[in-house]
């Protein structure tokens, strides 16, 4: 079997190269965790205003490592002239934490910190209902959780299209295809055994970011755990044949590289982590047609907001699309060294 | 016999420069023949039309009577590039096998061809090296083994023998040689080393993209009333001027 052999060589050779493959699987994890801590930067006390709130809870708060300064009465403004980052009152049964939210990821650090440390002191017994009110922008502001899934399927995109496009291109390069195309090998076989080779290298990498993500730096997870590896599995055969074909137009590895600025770069900011809304439509229309668009909106959707598969079937249904027609045009492209 | 290869008005050209132009060439069948000139005139993509991995922009290109290119064609043909197409993260060993399990063998047979290709290039003792570590010489070895590994009707080597030393390049010659008396293979090959030249039963002098003469090196030597094939060579190019 033909692509058995080829797979099984290609396999061989990234076995061999073995910073290639640091690079496949740790340099995610490491970028991962360096966004994860500049995101999630909780050396600074969070300061917390309180009016009329029993001491108890006070403690408790001060205990989570809040710097905490009691008002007798305090609104909006004083929040933003003590430069606090939020302020909790009980007024007539009711508490309410009024977020700054200057720093999104900060003022969902304190609300979570609150609104468990009320939960706490309150006891079994009732729990006191807690209203949030938000100074700048609103609850929908919280950066890594939602930038997570957007960066998960980045690095899945980034590395997959780099090392498969380099992989053929070496194989260009050296003459190794063409000599290839003096074997009796035919074009399907060749594209698919490095679709499968590539392929299984590429779903060791996926899992292995999901789960550490997942894992160790607790990104929120409210959807299935599948879906997230079916999203990613098949961006990653969207990287995996636009790499191979991209391959094509470059002639050394720098070459490829420098498709990095073109074709990946873009799709950082159309992904979803700054907003496309507000963009003209002509550039919204732009975001239509980059794979990473697709992968992120129905990431979100599962990681951040708990939706099943009918919800992102779309945007699986783009992927497809794209995989399917990187493959036909990488059919038609080695044409250029063998008709059949 | 019959002609084995044969090419018809084959024409090419890249862009403005016209790379062959109307080549006619007929090869029988059990004939070492050699494509002499000096680089860049062409024998490379010649040779490359032959197989199939390039396109005549006119022209028709058969091998054993079928229109190239065809995939089962490719079956009975041993190619050997003029750069060394190796994996050199793979061993030799390792390259032999991929590249022998690409055409249709039974797994003992394959095993036998193997070792049988290695023996004939003197390679046996260095397959479990990665190519990485092969000298120039060892490279081109390596290449003709593989041409060698599928057991094809039809051997078209470029340049096989540059980078080989004289005693191994002898060896291989031999070889050749009985490929085409017991085996009954063609073999075409091609060369800017005159004294390799003389050892084809065939030759066609190529040059700018043309053949300015073809026979047995007995023949040319005697049409331009010369001793050496070189000089009959550098004649012809002076005729055609």
């Amino acid at each position: 079997m033909r692509i058995a052999a080829l797979v099984r060589r290609i396999i061989k050779q990234m076995l061999r190269d073995k910073r290639t493959l640091a690079l496949l699987f740790l340099a995610p994890l490491f970028v991962l965790t360096l966004m994860y801590f500049f995101f999630n930067g909780n050396t600074v006390q969070p300061e917390l205003g309180t009016v009329n709130v029993p001491e108890s809870l006070a403690m408790a708060l001060e205990e989570r490592g809040m710097i905490i300064t009691s008002y007798g009465q305090a609104t909006e403004e004083t929040v933003i002239e003590e430069d606090l980052d939020g302020l909790l009152a009980l007024e007539s049964g009711r508490m309410t934490l009024t977020l700054l939210n200057d720093d999104p990821s900060l003022a969902k650090n304190l609300l979570a910190q609150v609104s468990q440390t009320v939960l706490l002191a309150s006891g079994q017994t009732q729990p006191i209902p807690l209203e949030i009110a938000y100074i700048y922008g609103s609850s929908d502001t919280e950066f890594f959780d939602v930038l997570s899934p957007v960066l998960i399927g980045f690095f899945v995109f980034f590395f997959v299209f780099l090392i498969s496009g380099i992989g053929l291109l070496k194989e260009r390069v050296s003459g190794t295809l063409e000599r290839l195309m003096a074997t009796p090998i035919r074009k399907g076989e060749l594209i698919a055994a490095y679709l499968i080779g590539f392929g299984i290298f590429a779903v060791i990498q996926t899992v292995i970011v999901v789960a550490f993500s997942i894992t160790v730096l607790d990104v929120v997870l409210v959807g299935s755990v599948w879906h997230v590896l079916l999203i990613n599995l098949l961006l990653a055969l969207v990287a995996l044949s636009l790499g191979i074909l991209l391959s094509t137009f470059a002639s050394s590895e720098f070459q490829m590289v420098q498709f990095i600025p073109i074709v990946v770069v873009p799709q950082i900011f159309f992904a979803g982590i700054f907003p496309v809304e507000g963009l003209a439509d002509w550039l919204q229309a732009i975001g239509r047609i980059m794979p990473i668009y697709y992968a992120a909106d129905a990431l979100k959707a599962v990681m951040y907001k708990g939706q099943g598969f009918s919800e992102i079937s779309g945007d699986l249904l783009a992927l497809v699309i794209f995989a399917s027609v990187f493959i036909v045009l990488n059919l038609v492209v080695l044409r250029r060294h063998r008709k059949l | 016999m019959n002609a084995s290869i044969e090419l018809k008005n084959v024409s090419k050209s890249f862009g403005k420069k016209t790379v062959l132009q109307e080549i006619n060439l007929s090869i029988a069948e059990g004939q070492i023949y050699g494509l002499i000139g000096p680089s860049g005139s062409g024998k490379t993509t010649l040779v490359k039309m032959i197989v199939g991995i390039d396109a005549p922009d006119s022209g028709t290109v058969r091998v054993l009577d079928v229109k190239v290119p065809d995939l089962e064609l490719l079956n009975e043909i041993g190619y050997m590039a003029q750069s060394d197409a190796l994996y050199p993260e793979l061993t030799g060993k390792e390259n032999l096998d991929f590249f022998a399990s690409l055409y249709p063998m039974k797994k003992s047979h394959m095993k036998k061809r193997i070792a049988y290709a290695a023996d004939l290039v003197k390679l046996s003792g260095d397959l479990g090296k990665k190519v990485s570590a092969y000298s120039g010489g060892m490279k081109r070895r390596l290449s003709l083994a593989i041409a060698l590994v599928h057991d094809p009707k039809i051997l078209i080597l470029d340049e096989p023998t540059v980078g080989i030393d004289p005693e191994l390049r002898v060896a291989i010659w031999n070889e050749l040689f009985h490929l085409k008396s017991e085996q009954q293979k063609t073999i075409l090959i091609t060369t800017h080393v005159m004294d390799e030249a003389e050892k084809c039963d065939q030759v066609a002098m190529v040059r700018d993209g043309a053949i300015l003469a073809s026979g047995t090196p007995a023949e040319l030597k005697r049409h331009y009333g010369v001793n050496q094939l070189e000089e009959a060579f550098l004649k012809a190019g002076r005729e055609q001027r």
